[in-house]
């Protein structure tokens, strides 16, 4: 049996497709594996965002809470996809809480590390950031779409 | 002997007067949609090919354009899926066992499944789309061994909002269909996909220039997934989408239904997407 | 262009023997076998005509002035038609004179066409019980004649023939109505200020599909008609007409007649060409967004238009729960004609109006193989705002991409 070590499944994540060898390597020193049971959480809204996970297998739910109301997952994430941005923004805390729905296994790469690396080096910082705005666009625009309430109730529209 | 899937007309000189049906049994969905068996009064039950639809209201309350739900091998009762959008549709939404109901039809161009024999089939339901598309499956599945992969993909709103979910597993539980679920929104304890339904395309494992997309939903939402489709490589003319028009007669007569050139009514409703690009993307056309 | 002849009698259109010629890749026209033998006929066999029609069981439609427009209703009497009557027509504009001569028919299009009796406003199709027993209407036992009918006009009965009776579905209601009439047309002598039926190769001559065709004349030789027939029911009727030879000064006339026509409207012309591309190619043209600063959406124009079809269907149900379903005339400049799922697909007057003109100068053309237009003009003089078609055709023409 051989292990794969995290550069190796790094490499083979769609995410990463395409990075250069050399920068994935340093990526590597920020990434630990980690493993989630079904209903386990990942991350809370609200606490220190320091974390960027790249899933492997299983699916994580992004769920908002409103006060009254019952909790709603308005986006999931698959083997293949990645979760979470705000390690990038100031104040760099999660929105949303994040949950594990079945058996899930992430490599986890450290927030502060990757901020680290990509200010060291600006090419790290614009391979890394150019496919976390490709996932940020789709995203957005999936939202956007989801606006328009397709399924729902259609509205008079006045003249 | 024709195929027991392939479209049908109303007799000509028949065509604007409705045929009396009697509702035989009625499922409530949603708390917007139902189901509705119906039997012919009089005459022959009503033979149609998966994608053709048919003019039908409660008598005094209107008459819509309805696609047929049911299963184009077993005609005997004809099945409807409606959703309650506007006077006559909310009607026929409340119809019981015992009504009677106006039924003229069935009209339009269909799926045609058969253009995807030999390749792979993909269906792309969003919502209530997924009652035009239920007898596309149920061809495909009644001769399975003529086509490649096939793979449903179903949009929603929220779990709640699913139609037809028993037969959803059923299908799901077959070794020889795909089927994958996402929902836009969903309270906490789902434990499937949220997202678009184009986010599932990515999944489906489709050998894109073999492929014949057939989708049905929101306007909006089959433009996205055929542009979507047609980024995989699945050739325009083999991605199929089921349009909607405000429609008065069903047969061409009243003007309503135009496309530009187009009568959804006999020319669709039902077209490939190499012909409704140019004309969806325009806007208000 | 290739052509293909094609023997057509199963279909009602038009009574007579007729033939279809068609041009393949173009459309086809109706070509109905000329008899020789054009007569001349006064006004007193005018009359006679008149009551021949009525003989034979005919309901006579002719043109009458009635509240200051010549407009098309039952008569009997030559003495109700327009004489002397002269029309002015402009964009937005209609006035009727009574300086002419003693000619019966010298105006232009009259304010409706015939539109009105063979497809009217308001069509039964079927009663329903409230225990579900359908009764479909039957045809009305009407037979019409029509007297002066234009060569727009009957283009436009042509065009209607096409949508109505050629297709998948026939309209029963307008074939039994197509099946009876009988059509005396008439040479355009007095074009108006908004036609253009040059433009559209239908006229200022009627040249087929027609029971009897005539031109007025009035001159030193005195009030006659030269009459033709074009079918064998108009040659029946010719017969008990009293009538003399028609002469070489007849027919010089006749067609100076015409020739005078083509001269009045030789100002007003409308370039067709590429017109369907030019029409698919510009939705998006900032024309559009003048035109509809301009337009009303008040329906005038689909309501005098010979050739729109448009209908909406309609539910009436009495006391006793039995419902009455009809047709009834609608307007795509509605707000309800594209209803879907709450809102209208051509959700503003620019969406309405670019589907009006598009669909009568282009769509047309892929989905019965002709224009929709005849060129009559009554959109352009019947419209408030004074819109021409001419001129918004014309200025799609210019440069004009997003405003």
């Amino acid at each position: 049996m051989s292990v794969r070590g995290i550069g190796q499944l790094l490499a083979e994540h769609p995410f990463f497709a395409g990075l250069d060898d050399d920068v994935l390597a340093l990526l590597v020193g920020c990434a630990t594996n980690a493993h989630y049971s079904a209903g386990d959480a990942l991350f809370r809204g609200g606490t220190p965002a320091d974390q960027f996970f790249v899933i492997r297998s299983g699916r994580v739910a992004i769920e908002l809470v409103a006060p009254g109301r019952h909790p709603l997952v308005v986006e999931t994430a698959d083997a293949g996809e990645v979760v979470g941005w705000s390690w990038l923004v100031a104040p760099y805390q999660w929105f949303g809480d994040g949950k594990a729905v079945e058996e899930t296994s992430v490599i986890a790469l450290d927030g502060a590390c990757l901020r680290g690396k990509c200010e060291a080096d600006p090419n790290v910082g614009f391979q890394l950031l150019t496919r976390v705005t490709h996932v940020m666009y789709d995203r957005l625009q999936a939202t956007r779409v989801r606006l328009l309430d397709l399924y729902g109730t259609p509205r008079a529209v006045s003249d | 002997m024709p195929s027991a899937t392939e479209a049908r007309t109303a007799p000509a000189d028949d065509a604007l007067t409705p045929r009396p049906f009697v509702v035989r049994a009625k499922r409530r969905d949603t708390e917007d949609t139902a189901t509705l068996w119906l039997e012919p009064r009089y005459d022959d039950p009503l033979t149609f090919g998966p994608g053709q639809f048919t003019m039908i209201g409660v008598p005094g309350r209107g008459e819509v354009p309805i696609s047929i739900s049911g299963d184009p091998r077993k005609p005997e009762l004809l099945q409807h899926t409606v959703r309650s959008v506007g006077d006559a549709s909310r009607a026929l939404t409340r119809a019981e066992p015992g009504d009677v109901l106006l039924v003229r039809g069935p009209y339009g161009v269909g799926w045609e499944v058969e253009r995807a024999v030999g390749g792979d089939v993909l269906i792309v339901a969003g919502g209530i789309g997924l009652a035009p598309l239920r007898p596309a499956v149920l061809e495909v599945l009644a001769e399975r061994d003529r086509y490649a992969r096939a793979v449903l993909l179903v949009g929603c709103r929220t779990p709640d909002q699913l139609l037809f979910v028993d037969e959803l597993r059923e299908w799901r539980a077959r070794l020889d269909l795909d089927v994958l679920v996402t929902v836009d929104a969903a309270p906490s304890g789902w434990r499937g996909r949220v997202g678009l339904v184009t986010g599932l395309l990515a999944v489906a494992g489709i050998d894109p220039a073999g492929t014949h997309a057939f989708v049905c939903g929101p306007e909006v939402m089959m433009r996205l997934v055929a542009d979507a489709v047609l980024r995989l490589g699945v050739p325009a003319p083999k991605a199929r989408l089921s349009m909607e028009r405000n429609m008065k007669c069903g047969v061409g007569l009243c003007g309503h239904c135009q496309l530009r050139e187009h009568f959804v009514c006999t020319d669709g409703p039902v077209f490939g997407y190499d012909v409704l690009a140019p004309l969806i993307a325009t806007r208000g056309l | 262009m290739r052509t293909q002849l094609r023997e057509t009698d199963t279909s009602p259109n038009f009574t007579s023997r007729g033939f279809r010629l068609c041009f393949v890749g173009y459309g086809c026209v109706r070509v109905v076998a000329m008899h020789d033998g054009s007569v001349a006929i006064d006004v007193a066999g005018l009359q006679r005509l008149l009551d021949v029609l009525v003989e034979r069981g005919h309901t006579v439609i002719g043109p009458t002035v009635r509240d200051g427009a010549v407009i098309h209703a039952p008569i009997s009497s030559v003495a109700e038609l327009p004489s002397g009557a002269r029309d002015t027509q402009a964009p937005g504009h209609y006035r009727l004179t009574q300086d002419g001569d003693a000619r019966l028919f010298a105006f232009a299009a009259a304010a409706q066409s015939w539109k009105p009796f063979l497809m009217p406003s308001r069509q039964p199709l079927h009663s329903v019980t409230s225990d579900g027993t359908v009764t479909a209407a039957e045809p009305a036992p009407i037979s019409y004649a029509f007297l002066g009918v234009r060569s727009c006009d009957l283009a436009a009965i042509g065009v209607h023939d096409r949508v109505l009776l050629d297709r998948q579905v026939v309209d029963q209601h307008y074939a039994a109505r197509r099946r009876t009439a009988f059509i005396v047309a008439i040479t355009c002598s007095h074009p108006g200020g908004t036609c253009f039926c040059t433009s559209m190769g239908t006229g200022p001559s009627p040249t087929q599909g027609y029971d009897l065709a005539m031109t007025e004349l009035l001159d030193d030789a005195g009030h006659r008609f030269v009459f033709t027939a074009g079918s064998p029911d108009g040659e029946e009727v010719l017969a008990q007409l009293p009538s003399r030879e028609v002469t070489t000064a007849d027919t010089a006339a006749a067609a100076e007649v015409v020739a005078g026509s083509v001269a009045v409207m030789a100002p007003r012309v409308l370039n067709t060409d590429g017109i369907r591309n030019l029409l698919y190619d510009n939705p998006d043209h900032s024309r559009w967004d003048d035109v509809a600063s301009r337009c009303l959406s008040c329906t005038n124009c689909t309501l005098v238009c010979p050739t729109c079809f448009c209908v909406t269907v309609d539910d009436s149900t009495d006391l006793l729960g039995t419902t009455e379903r009809s047709t009834v005339w609608d307007s795509c400049f509605t707000a309800g004609h594209s209803y879907l799922h709450g809102g209208a697909v051509h959700d503003g007057t620019r969406e309405r109006y670019r589907q009006w003109l598009t669909h009568k100068f282009a769509s047309w053309i892929d989905q019965f193989g002709t224009s929709g237009c005849t060129g009559c003009g009554r959109c352009v003089t019947w419209c408030p705002a004074g819109i021409d078609v001419l001129e918004e055709l014309q200025a799609l023409r210019e440069p004009g991409g997003e405003p």
